[in-house]
């Protein structure tokens, strides 16, 4: 009888080994807080991503993928971690998508994943101080979101090119904000221009005459705006324009929506900014691939698809859903050589991938990971024109 | 020449917003220091008062907009200024009937009314945010500008330019007659005597046959109209949000305890030293000094004795210097 028992166990697992199982992804997300708005259809886009590969069948001889839902709370860092915990321990996740807001995916990131060994795949937190140079992540920490850091980079390409050699800072006066003009001013000086003043300002005042007096006294050929088109970067402009201290502006992501052209129109005539977005086809066919089911166009929902593609696809390269082994193969299937994939084709993906071939996955973002595995970033260069926000270029 | 331009660069970025902004500040102070004078507590609520009225007047200004109203070269708002002052009457008569009035009959000490005065607060913060919603309103129009920084330019010939925005002046304007009414009203009319009498000494104002109700109704009705036309006017020269008026009660109560609670006169002048304080210290004088010294002594930092940032902490430190070494206030007010 125990031989029987021993013999069928050991069955069971040999079964088990090789044909397919149930993976469970983690989906972490702040389904409450500040951007509740946005978390939903970033769920429903790695939830599609998940859902395609499950049904194509061809995951690791079969396997379907589950999704497991959890709440970050963007700001908690203490619930986040718990919640990364719960997934990891008790529903056994391979992996992690997410988190969304960059203080609680750094705190999921040290506190959780790093000591279980877990991927975490993230497709908005976007603080330059989530860039692991030094491996402390154990290479389990990837984002299909640019860093800040490169904004600044960008940003400072766009303005050399405009001519532009001295300008006014004023920011935020949050992680975003300063982050973003401390990245600007270095990338900025390095590349030989000079930065009058960095100043910061609060949201949620109505008045900054105070502000714009010391921005305006310390000059420039433009003012810098790293705030929100719906708070104090709208004020600050404002009062910049009706006392004649700059005419043109620089405006990075947090600024532009219809609202700023709403707001002023060709008052601003000739300002730049530069915000996330790409010409890829990717975009258009993750479009069409979501249809009318949630809103693909929203903020990081085609980043959330990416992101789990890259897990699974990275699993399918890897041969295995354990995390220590295809956490090597992200960077791989990301980026060249290999052959394209766009949104809707991770069945093809997935076979070239068993047959030994190598992909160059697009996706929705056009990803391109560097660096410790972030997203390299496309941006949309916009220039106001005509008072409305017209696509200069996309870099 | 350059003295001119220096001149005009101080008066574009900082006498000219700070006297807007210390307008809007002493009116604002004013209805919280008549309050203090004679209701006898610090009204939280008030800051929510300014936002109810301007919401009012918002909504007014847009009905008058889509039925074709329009004030010239005025914003609109101006003329539904009496109907939202009429309106923050009412609301302010309700609240001293239903919450204010039964503490008052308890005799309740000053601080239980200040929590009373803050509960009325969220209410009202509440109720704004209900009818109207917490973004940004903008219900401005008319002409923008007195004179714009390009035509001041073209005017004089001058490197810097000038720009006086309509709102700017109509705060002025409004600010000073709105101050003349008061003073006229308290000193010259019986019932301003009254109300004097009755702040300066409660029990004496009794016996000599002075209704209390009447005074504490026509003190409210006096901040309703003070606290929405300050609420309009800040509303008009920036813009309309909920948020930003409960965030304007600390500027208004450093206002009103510096120049002295319960005095009128201190509440102005605290109006404008707490917004040219709090704009000339986090002034950069770079460009300033630049067309007043000589070259050689030119600066090449920017002159700025505190970053922005500490905008607000500098009323916070004159408010701190001024209850240590002065605790009536610049103005012999009650001592809090």
């Amino acid at each position: 009888m125990k031989k029987l028992l021993l013999a069928s166990a050991a069955g069971a697992l040999l079964a088990g080994a090789a044909s397919a199982e149930e993976i469970k992804l983690g989906v972490i997300l702040g389904f409450t807080g500040p951007i509740e708005s946005l978390t939903p259809s970033m769920a429903d886009g790695a939830e599609l991503a998940m859902k395609e590969v499950s049904d194509s069948g061809k995951l690791l001889g079969g396997s379907t993928v589950a999704s497991v839902r959890a709440d970050s709370t963007c700001v908690d860092a203490a619930a986040a971690s718990a919640a990364a915990e719960r997934l990891i321990t008790s529903e056994g996740v391979k992996g992690i998508m997410g988190a969304d807001c960059s203080g609680v995916t750094g705190a999921i990131l040290n506190n959780v994943a790093v000591a279980n060994g877990v991927v975490m795949v993230s497709p908005s937190a976007t603080s330059p101080g989530l860039s692991h140079a030094n491996n402390e992540d154990n290479g389990l920490f990837f984002r299909t979101a640019p860093s800040d850091a490169r904004q600044g980079v960008v940003m400072t390409e766009v303005l050399m090119e405009e001519g532009i050699k001295e300008v006014a800072v004023t920011y935020t006066n949050n992680d975003y904000g300063k982050g973003l003009a401390d990245s600007f001013q270095a990338a900025f000086e390095a590349a030989g221009g000079s930065v009058t003043i960095n100043a910061a300002h609060e949201d949620g005042k109505a008045d900054y005459s105070a502000e714009v007096g010391a921005l305006a006294s310390a000059g420039g050929d433009r003012l810098v705006v790293a705030g929100y088109v719906d708070q104090g970067g709208s004020g600050i402009v404002r009062a910049a324009i009706d006392s004649g201290a700059f005419d043109t502006f620089h405006f990075p992501d947090g600024m532009i929506s219809n609202k700023l052209q709403e707001n002023f129109g060709d008052e601003i005539e000739g300002s730049t900014g530069q915000h996330p977005g790409t010409d890829s086809p990717g975009a258009a066919k993750f479009s069409e691939l979501v249809g009318d089911s949630f809103d693909a166009t929203s903020p990081f929902t085609p980043e959330s698809y990416d992101a789990a593609a890259l897990i699974l696809l990275a699993m399918q390269a890897a041969g295995s859903s354990d995390p220590a082994a295809y956490k090597e193969k992200i960077m791989d299937v990301a980026n060249a050589p290999g052959e394209q994939i766009f949104p809707g084709e991770l069945g093809k993906a997935l076979d070239i991938l068993a047959g030994g071939g190598e992909i160059d996955y697009v996706g929705a973002t056009a990803v391109e990971l560097i660096g410790s595995g972030e997203s390299a970033g496309n941006y949309r260069q916009i220039v106001i024109d005509g008072g409305k926000i017209a696509t200069a270029k996309y870099r | 020449m350059d003295l001119f331009n220096a001149l005009v660069a101080l008066s574009n970025f900082v006498i000219i917003p700070a006297i807007a902004y210390g307008s809007q500040l002493a009116l604002g102070a004013l209805g919280v220091t008549l309050i203090y004078g004679i209701l006898r507590f610090s009204n939280f609520a008030h800051g929510d008062t300014m936002a109810f009225g301007a919401m009012l007047a918002v909504l007014i200004t847009w009905l008058l907009q889509s039925m074709g109203v329009s004030f010239g070269p005025l914003p609109t708002a101006l003329l539904a200024l009496p109907f939202a002052i009429l309106g923050t009457m009412a609301l302010v008569l309700l609240t001293d009937r239903v919450v204010y009035r039964f503490y008052r009959e308890q005799k309740a000490k000053p601080v239980i009314l200040v929590i009373v005065s803050m509960g009325v607060m969220f209410i009202m913060n509440g109720l704004v945010r209900f009818i109207i919603g917490p973004n940004d309103q903008r219900f401005s129009d008319g002409e923008r500008f007195i004179i714009s920084v390009r035509e001041f330019k073209a005017l004089t010939g001058l490197k810097e330019g000038l720009a006086i925005k309509t709102t700017q002046g109509i705060t002025v304007v409004v600010a000073i007659i709105c101050v003349a009414l008061l003073f006229w009203f308290l000193n010259r009319t019986r019932t301003g005597k009254s109300m004097r009498a009755y702040s300066d000494n409660e029990d004496l104002a009794l016996l000599s046959g002075i209704n209390p109700e009447r005074v504490v109704m026509y003190t409210w009705l006096i901040v309703a109209a003070l606290a929405t036309t300050a609420g309009v006017l800040y509303g008009l020269d920036k813009s309309f949000k909920p948020f930003v008026y409960f965030q304007l009660l600390l500027p208004i109560f450093a206002s009103a305890i510096v120049g002295g609670l319960g005095s009128p006169l201190g509440a102005i002048a605290g109006g404008f030293v707490i917004a040219f304080s709090e704009v000339t210290i986090t002034y950069a004088w770079k460009k300033v000094l630049k067309y007043a010294m000589p070259e050689s002594l030119e600066p090449s930092s920017l002159v700025q004795l505190l970053s922005t940032d500490y905008k607000f902490a500098v009323s916070f430190v004159i408010l701190i210097v001024v209850l240590l070494f002065k605790p009536t206030g610049l103005f012999k007010g009650k001592s809090v």
